[in-house]
Order: C-alpha cells, then structure tokens, then sequence
C-alpha cells in the first residue's frame, strides 16, 4: 500500500504525518466509494445507448413498413406459394419470441437455462386445456397460460436458482424431460398422452378471427414488436442493470447489496412466462399440439439462437432465429443433409465467433461533465498494488482537486 | 410377484445397465473435470462405438468367420480405437481452438457437434433400428435356483467392470494418471509443475470417447438392436450419473453409474416403467439441492 512518489491527490497540508503512509490509499477508497454512492443515486438512469445516428433510424424505419407489406410484396413475388413463406416467417416470429423470452435468462441474467421449452409446452398445453375442456376464448387463455408458466419456473427455480454454470443447465435439461415425461404419460388425464390434443380453437380480437397466415403474420409480428420493446424497456430499467451486475460479477453484485437470488429469480420467472404467452399463440396456431413439440433439442435450437446471435444482444436473436429457422427453408432440397450442415456451422461459428454475430454492446453510461473529470483524475488501480518503488508508479495528476 | 426372485432379477439388470452408464460417465467426467466442459457429444461418439461394434461384427461378419469370442474380444478392441480416434479428431477440430474463449462459445460448439455427429451417424447407417442378430451371442442361461441370469448380462458386466478397474489403477498408480488427476484440481499448478496441460487434455479425449464407444458396444450386444440417436438419452443419463457420484470424480463417476442403473431398474420393476426417466432427473434435481457437490464427499486430493 505504500507510495514512495508522494500521494496522487495529496492528503491535506494539516494531516499528520502518521497519515501520510496510508493516507492516499484511505483517501483514494473513500473518494471511489462517494463517487460510486452517487452515481448510483443519481445518474445510472442517463443512458447513452439509446442514441442513434439518423441515417440508422431511417433505414430501419424503412425496413419496418417494407416487413410491414410483407405479405402483399411475397404476393407479387412468389404469387401461389406466398401462404408457405409466410408460414416460415411466422414460424420465424413465433422463434424470435421465444428466444427473446429466453435471452433475458441466458443473455442478461447470464444463467444456463437449456429447458425453456418445458415452459413453451406449458403455456401451449394450458391453453389448449382451457379452451378445449372449458371452452374459454384463446385471447382469455393467454393471461392464464403465461401465468401457469411462470408460477412452475417459480416453483422449480426457487431451489435451484443459486446452481452455478453446468448444474443449472442439466437441471433444466432435467425439467424439460420430466415435463415431456409427464405430458406422455397424460398426467391428470389432461393432456391427451402421446397423441396430444387436438382442435384447439382460433384467436380472435375485437370479434375478428385470426385464421389465415396472413392474419397470422401480423398477429405474431406485432407480439414480436411489443416484446423487442418491452425487454428493451425491461434491459434499461433498474431490474435490467442489476440483472447486468450479477452477470458481469456476481460476488461484488452481492456485497453492493443487490439481492442476486432475487433478481435471478425474477429474471427466470419473467422469462417463463413470456415463453408460456408464446404456447398459446403456438397452441391456436397449430390448433394440434402434442409432447414432440417439446422436446430437449427444442430448447437447444432455442438456446443456439440466442447464443449464434449474440446473447444479450435483441437484435442478435432476431438475426439468429432468421438464420436458424428461416435460412434452412431456403434448402428444402437437400432435406436430410440440412442438420448436419447445421451443427457444422455452429461449431466453424463459434470458432471464429465465439461472441455471437451481434453481440450486445457494452453498455454506456454517460456522466455529466464534472464527474467525468474526476472519475479521470482518480490514480488508476495498479498504482497501488506495486512491486516496489519506480517512476512508473506516479499518476501524478496535473490538476489537483 | 415382487418376491425375492423378481428382486434379483431386477437387482442384475440394474448393476449391468449401471455399468454401461458408468462407463459413458467417466468419459463426461474426465472431460469435465479437465476441462469444465459438457461434452455434449460424448453421446454421439457412444452411438458411433455401437454402429462401429455393428460394422464389424455384422457388416463384415467377423462374428460368423471368427467365432463368438474371438470375434467380440478383437470388436471391443477395435471400437476401442477407433473411437479414441474419433474423439480425439473431434477435441482438435471442435474444443481446441475454443479454449480460451467464453464457456458458452464451447458449450454451443459441443451442440453444433453432437448435431453433426448425430446426423452423419443417420446418413451413413440410416434411420432404422440396426439389429446385431440373435445368434451373435449363444443365448446360455445360468440358473440358480430360480434366478436367472444370461450370459450376455454377466459378459456387459464383466467387460465393464474389468475396463473400469485397469483405468482406476491408470489413473491412481501412473505417471500419466496424476498429470491428469493434477490437472483436474487446478490447471495453472499443474503446469508451473511441468506438465503439458494440452496433452493432458489430448488425453482425456482419447481414454473418454474410447470408454464411451466400448459402452455403445456393450449396449448393442446387451439389447440387441442400436439407433442412430439412442446416443442422446444414454448421453443425459451418463451425465446425470457423473454429477450424482461428484462431477470430476473418477470413483464417482462409477459409483453414480452403478447407483443410477439400479435406481431405474428398481423404479421400472416396483413404480412404474413409463415414469421411469422422470424418476432419473427428479433425484437428479433432489441431489443438486442438497448435496450439490455429488454423493461422494468432496476430497479435494481425490477430485478428478
């Protein structure tokens, strides 16, 4: 802890001299603790990530009403088959809710959660159950079915959520069995066995059906749209930047007095029930839905979507569920070498890029003027931990405070 | 009906599928604990050692030109190296330029290669259940009193075990097996100690996926009959009994096996055969919760 080159802020002129051996250290801790204490209180809000260049926002406006005329545009293209494409685009948009719902597990909360299709499976499966049993409306179902989603991740996770690593991914390679298991077996006789269960109704909002693909595409794209927005909303928000800390590093996450069981539990239960709302709209979509629907490499697609795309990153998985879902249509041709191409490219990908193709940038946090300059002026931290006495020790400032 | 007899029975069948499941596990827990990652295609390469068992004793007909037991002893050699080969290709294209990066990267990686793997097993050997033929094996029945054991039983146990026994004295009583033993506990020590942590690690995917690949061997003489993704669920199981012995743990790796094997033959005959896989990862989740070091108690000296 000693400095020879004389402290960097310099104690005060009256401190005694028994403080000057410490004294900097002492000095410089509680400066970064007070620095610290009010960034949190006062200026986290003040992102700078959102700031976009003009250019950016016009194209991906742009974009927007081009994918918001989709279908009419696939009909002077392609003509008779447009109902096939779109039906890979919904299937595309059904995907991306998904692997939204699990980027906030995976990507922001940093946890290894392999099973997320057990939730998708209990979402579609309480639907189903509601509506065909007690005959209540699909849009009624959905509340319910992300619900039921949720409060099983709550009652699963509430065990396991402080497994690190590799132990949370097999349990919840663990749960997405046992529920596939238990939908098989057609527990409490509600789940129609093997078979699954058949007939489930069409949405309907405002008194309108929703049946066709095209009806579909702008239900699911409009779902997709509230979810970018608000997990985007959900990122930004003091639950987002904590889910952040805890990712970044759990144990100072800890002593800064964040409750990381807590908010990982959020994070998984959120998740679980975006997932669950996403069954319902699989369940009217297919109106069959049956346990293969379900299975583990469900999850692993899901998981490898969020991952190739850049986790944590909403616009890497949707890029990733295009090219995971959408791409290989492109190559119905070559039908049964289509997985193995696949698994190929996940591995040559993460070869060359392990961080996914659109990582998450590392957040910004702007300060305003005067902090920044003494933020800048602070000795950096190797200055203390020195092996000895040299020049380079000094980070002599310029400008005292 | 459940009567000592039936207990029995169910008892053998649960130790000789706990065997195979030990010897899947000690190639997830050698991998793991040198490497802390899930090789995820570890299932794959035991699916590769059953149709690679299933080439050369049906395919080529060695059984039929050599005779029974010379003909599996000189199979569980070959399968041996040729998934040792196999494994160890597959650690220098799919894991080795990953291992620094994120653990994410090479969880995806090991996906993306069992996928592969997986479907280049179904390309080469089709979608349909291959069967190794009745007369492979000549179908003696050992009687005890009531009890009955097949030879085939006794066999897949045997070979399992003696295979276990020669790698427990590798790895306790060689030079190369404190290297990998060391670098188990902590790799950065293990290489100021002058071991080459690459070979190490080169290793561990020779003696894994070959372990794995004689366990496809012993699976399909056992039931008979292979599938190109019987490798997924052998692959879950094997990896739930390597985290219920103590991932890392060699001893573990074996004892959670066995343990596994008899829980399910034990859940099949007295709960019920269709909740049977369910009944696996319920205690899987059980261990984790309370004990979520494993059953065997962590020896930092003996975790591999």
């Amino acid at each position: 802890m000693t400095q020879n080159n004389g402290p960097p802020n310099g104690p005060p002129a009256s401190a005694p001299a028994k403080d000057l051996a410490r004294g900097p250290a002492l000095n410089q801790t509680n400066q970064v603790n007070h620095l610290a204490n009010n960034l949190a209180n006062n200026l986290a809000p003040e992102l700078n990530g959102s700031k976009t260049n003009p250019i950016l926002a016009i194209l991906t406006g742009l974009g927007l009403l081009i994918f918001a005329f989709l279908p009419m545009i696939l009909a002077a293209l392609v003509g008779r088959s447009t109902p096939y494409w779109l039906d890979v685009i919904n299937t595309v948009g059904l995907y991306t809710i998904l692997a939204l719902s699990l980027n906030v597990i995976l990507g922001h909360a940093g946890m290894f959660h392999m099973g997320h299709a057990a939730f998708f499976a209990i979402g579609a499966y309480s639907t189903a159950i509601l509506n065909l049993t007690y005959g209540w409306s699909i849009m009624a179902t959905m509340p319910v079915a992300a619900l039921a989603a949720g409060l099983v991740a709550l009652i699963l996770a509430w065990p396991i959520i402080h497994l690190r690593g590799d132990y949370l991914l097999i349990v919840t390679i663990g749960i997405v069995e046992i529920v596939r298991i238990a939908l098989t077996n057609n527990i409490f006789g509600l789940t129609g066995g093997s078979n699954g269960l058949v007939g489930i109704a069409r949405p309907s909002l405002f008194g309108f059906r929703i049946t066709s693909p095209k009806h579909f595409f702008y239900f699911i794209w409009i779902v997709v749209g509230l979810t970018f927005l608000l997990f985007h909303w959900l990122e930004n928000s003091r639950f987002g930047r904590a889910l952040k800390f805890i990712k970044e590093d759990t144990v100072a996450a800890e002593n800064m007095g964040v409750n990381t069981s807590r908010y990982k539990l959020m994070a998984f239960v959120v998740g679980a029930a975006w997932a669950g709302l996403a069954g319902t709209i699989f369940a009217s979509r297919m109106r069959t839905i049956s346990p293969e629907s379900f299975v583990f490499s469900e999850s692993v697609l899901l998981f490898t979507i969020v991952i190739l795309g850049g986790k944590g990153s909403q616009k890497g998985v949707l890029l990733g569920s295009f090219l995971v879902i959408g791409l290989p249509e492109f190559f119905r041709g070559f039908e049964d070498k289509r997985l193995l191409v696949f698994g190929a490219a996940l591995v040559v990908m993460m070869i060359f890029r392990p961080q996914g193709l659109l990582p998450s940038k590392q957040a910004r946090y702007k300060l305003p003027p005067a902090w920044a300059d003494r933020l800048a002026h602070l000795p950096k931290p190797e200055a203390n931990g020195s092996n000895g006495p040299g020049p380079q020790n000094s980070v002599a400032p310029k400008k005292g405070p | 009906m459940y009567d000592l007899n039936f207990f029995l029975q169910q008892l053998s069948n649960g130790l000789t599928r706990g065997s195979i499941y030990a010897l899947i596990a000690l190639g997830y827990t050698m991998v793991y604990g040198v490497m802390k990652l899930i090789n995820f295609a570890h299932g794959e390469l035991f699916t590769l050692g059953a149709y690679f068992g299933y080439t050369i004793l049906v395919t080529l007909g060695l059984a039929g030109s050599l005779g029974p037991p010379m003909a599996i002893g000189l199979s569980m050699i070959m399968v041996l190296g040729l998934v040792a080969l196999a494994g160890h290709l597959l650690e220098r294209v799919a894991y080795r330029p990953l291992r620094h990066s994120d653990r994410l990267a090479a969880v995806v990686s090991a996906l993306g290669a069992s996928i592969f793997l997986q479907n280049a097993i179904m390309l080469k050997w089709g979608a349909q259940y291959r069967a190794f033929g009745a007369d492979l094996l000549p179908n003696v029945v050992f009687h005890i009193r009531n009890f009955n054991l097949p030879l085939v039983r006794l066999l897949v146990f045997v070979a399992a075990i003696v295979v276990m026994a020669i790698l427990h004295l590798f790895i306790h009583r060689t030079r190369l097996g404190l290297a990998i033993r060391a670098s188990a506990i902590d790799q950065g020590a293990a290489k100021l100690m002058g071991i080459d942590v690459r070979k190490v690690i080169a290793l561990v995917f020779i003696i894994g996926p070959a372990l794995g690949g004689l366990a496809g061997l012993l699976v399909g003489l056992y039931y008979g009959q292979i599938n190109y993704n019987m490798g997924q669920i052998y692959g879950l199981k094997a990896f739930t009994a390597a985290i219920i012995g103590g991932i890392g743990n060699i001893t573990g790796a074996m004892v959670g096996g066995l343990l596994l094997g008899l829980l399910e033959a034990m859940g099949e005959g007295y709960v019920s055969v269709a909740w049977k896989d369910a009944l696996t990862f319920v205690v899987l989740i059980m261990i984790l919760v309370f004990r979520p070091t494993g059953l065997l108690p962590e020896r930092v000296a003996e975790k591999l």
